[in-house]
């Protein structure tokens, strides 16, 4: 493998990584927030389809005489990307709101809300998106005002020619969409809520002691909303992403694929840390960059089977959770409802 | 602890009022997409239910939602929940697949129960594994099993693709398995009684899934170690306190739910399919989570839940080939609105239901 390459699968990594870490920064809020999410992928997946469905329609010209099965749209310059962000935002933040009256206020069991909210993604984005486009459960190709391209970073080119670094520069860190980078930074940003500010200090207590952050006069359900809705945000951009900054260019029937399960992963991987997250998600990403080029892979002494590098970050997560190599230990409220004393 | 509901109210009347809000919802869906849910519902109960070849895809789909909703609800009642019905389905295949394909020179008599120990040993083995973690590491089994539904999925890939698959040939699939490993179907029984039924892919594992039932019952409420899982789930410092092992109960019961939700296999890979293909499982394995749920983790609850969920299946179909406007993922839809509704948003119902019954209590007494 030469540089080159290297740096193409590099590229490719964190272009593969991006959904993850925002799906994963997404439930590292919620459970950090003691409210468990197994559906992250529900979310993703109905924010995918609300921004490629509302991009389609703000994206695509008006057609005087659209005949059956066309889509006239509203032909929209850039306001289409950004309503078609918001509208998967909005789709994610609903399912998060769901989500959190299910496990704030009627103190239901989270883990079986996230199932139910992935199959309620599942099926209702395929019925709408029948309903709207007929056209099997696809949206329309998006047209580029509706998609994140590839965006060029200041002197890509004049710094191409220092050995190592530039090519990385020029063929890494640039070249990549604008959700990529507001994905890095989201977790310095994530961080700094978390362990820096008196809303993220406050967050983490209602995940670990709810009923001493209650006794300190702050109130758990708001606190604990605010973090689902934070989830249900993070998910959207995720999902957008899949829709938006992707060569699919619209919405196809799961097309998250296990992604927000993946992530999960990620986040438990992870052990709830920001930074971590970041590295969990860029390793789980070149896992995957690597199968997808790579059928299998010879190591000298034996092949290693595509299949098994799918399964390695679930295998990874499952070692890291029976707490051979480093213990993973969640949030102490998480999953429990919380109930105040009278 | 008085109770604050009496027992009908909490075994009947939340389970009938939720479940008819799922419907509620659905029926709006339905009419959102602008079909006329009456006629839907119509079309769906003479699909599933109106011929004999209707009837034969109903039990046939419900007889995999019993072993998996058992599988499910078996868990429960230990208050653990295993998601990993999907994985244990699909690896307790290829353990069906293994058994049949070696004896099926013999006769099905011979094969069905060896199958039937190939299935439960597999389907039991993939739940072993999280049940180990949980009950010694103490890592949560929902995110393992999750886990182990991926890692089943590229593991029989792998074995298909390398091993198992007809040499040279392009599907990922098996041979088929000889005579001697074909279960009867139920058209073939119904012959032997001199009746004419339509060929569908029920099968003898129908009568399999009811004698499951009941002896999942028996254990749940009859025996001893029924008792300890019971115990356990309703609150593990007391069990413990009155010498029950945790790690015993952990283990049994995820042994018995992996076996069940194996069992499936005989269904789809002996009976229909007679091969092991790539989507033996086909998300029967989440279904049972409905099932179990809605039929509150009895087996009677399961079978008539599995029923229900049968109906919807292959109603479902039909309904997708009527009304192209209505694709089979209504279903999921469906099935989404019943896990919400009779499981995380049951509160929604119970909580106002509670306050009822307590006014009513003090206005008698």
């Amino acid at each position: 493998m030469d540089l080159a390459e290297l740096y193409q699968l590099l590229g490719t990594t964190l272009r593969l990584a991006t959904p993850l870490l925002f799906a994963c920064l997404a439930g590292l809020f919620s459970e950090r927030a003691g409210i468990f999410d197994i559906g992250l992928e529900g979310k993703m997946l109905a924010a995918a389809f609300a921004s490629a469905a509302v991009g389609a329609y703000a994206g695509l010209p008006p057609l005087a005489d659209p005949f059956p099965g066309q889509l006239s749209g509203w032909g929209l310059g850039w306001p289409a990307a950004l309503l078609a962000v918001l509208a998967g935002i909005g789709a994610s933040v609903l399912m998060a709101l769901l989500h959190g009256f299910a496990s704030i206020t009627l103190r239901g069991n989270q883990l079986i809300s996230g199932v139910a909210i992935n199959f309620l993604a599942a099926g209702a984005t395929v019925l709408i998106g029948v309903t709207l486009f007929n056209l099997g459960g696809q949206t329309p190709n998006l047209p580029d005002v509706s998609r994140f391209k590839e965006i060029t970073l200041p002197l890509a080119e004049t710094l191409r020619g220092i050995p190592l670094v530039g090519p990385f520069y020029a063929d890494v860190i640039s070249g990549q969409n604008l959700l990529v980078y507001v994905g890095l930074a989201t977790v310095p940003l994530t961080w700094w809520i978390l362990f820096r500010t008196r809303f993220g200090l406050r967050l983490r207590a209602v995940g670990e002691n709810p009923g001493a952050v209650d006794t300190a006069g702050i109130n758990v359900a708001r606190q604990r909303y605010a973090a689902v809705i934070l989830c249900g945000v993070l998910c959207g951009l995720g999902g957008c992403y899949l829709s938006m900054a992707t060569a699919a260019a619209g919405f196809g029937d799961e097309m998250t694929a296990g992604r927000g399960f993946i992530a999960l992963a990620a986040l438990i991987f992870a052990k709830w840390r920001p930074w971590y997250a970041l590295s969990a998600c860029l390793l789980f990403g070149l896992l995957e960059a690597i199968s997808a080029k790579y059928q299998s892979l010879d190591i000298g002494l034996f092949e290693i089977p595509v299949q098994f590098m799918q399964a390695l970050p679930y295998i990874l997560t499952v070692v890291i959770l029976a707490g051979f190599v480093g213990k993973a230990i969640p949030p102490k409220a998480g999953g429990v409802p919380y109930v105040k004393e009278r | 602890m008085k109770k604050s509901l009496p027992t009908w109210a909490d075994v009947v009347l939340i389970p009938a009022i939720n479940v008819f809000l799922a419907f509620f919802v659905a029926g709006l869906v339905v009419l959102f997409i602008g079909e006329d849910p009456i006629r839907a519902m119509g079309i769906m109960i003479q699909g599933s239910l109106g011929s004999s070849y209707g009837i034969g895809y109903t039990l046939f789909y419900a007889t995999n939602f019993i072993f998996t909703g058992l599988a499910v609800a078996v868990a429960f009642h230990a208050s653990i929940f295993n998601i990993g019905g999907e994985g244990q389905a699909g690896v307790a295949g290829v353990g069906v697949a293994l058994v049949c394909l070696t004896v099926d020179q013999t006769h099905w008599l011979l094969a069905l129960p060896l199958a039937i120990m190939g299935g439960a040993v597999f389907g039991a083995g993939w739940a072993a594994i999280p049940a180990w973690l949980q009950a010694k590491r103490g890592s949560h089994i929902v995110i393992t099993t999750i886990m182990f539904n991926y890692i089943a999925a590229a593991l029989i890939i792998y074995l298909l693709n390398n091993y198992l698959k007809v040499p040279g040939a392009m599907a990922l699939e098996t041979r088929g398995f000889a005579e001697g490993a074909q279960i009867p179907a139920m058209h073939e029984i119904a012959s032997w009684f001199g009746a004419s039924i339509s060929r569908t892919p029920m099968n003898i594992s129908f009568f399999l899934a009811l004698l499951a039932s009941f002896l999942v019952w028996l254990l749940i409420w009859r025996s001893r170690i029924g008792y300890e899982i019971r115990a356990f789930g309703f609150s593990e410092k007391a069990a413990v306190y009155a010498g029950i092992k945790p790690v015993k109960i952990i283990m049994i019961a995820m042994l018995l739910s992996g076996a069940l939700a194996g069992l499936m296999a005989i269904n789809t890979v002996m009976g229909s399919e007679k091969r092991l293909v790539l989507d033996s499982v086909l998300g029967a394995g989440f279904v049972g989570i409905a099932v179990a749920l809605m039929g509150r983790s009895h087996p009677i609850g399961v079978i008539l839940a599995a029923l229900l969920f049968g109906v919807l299946y292959q109603g479902g179909a039909e309904l997708a080939f009527e009304i192209p406007s209505i694709p089979s993922q209504m279903i999921l839809t469906i099935q989404a609105l019943v896990i919400l509704f009779t499981g995380s948003l049951e509160n929604m119902v119970r909580f106002p239901l509670e306050k009822l019954f307590l006014r009513l209590n003090r206005g008698t007494a």
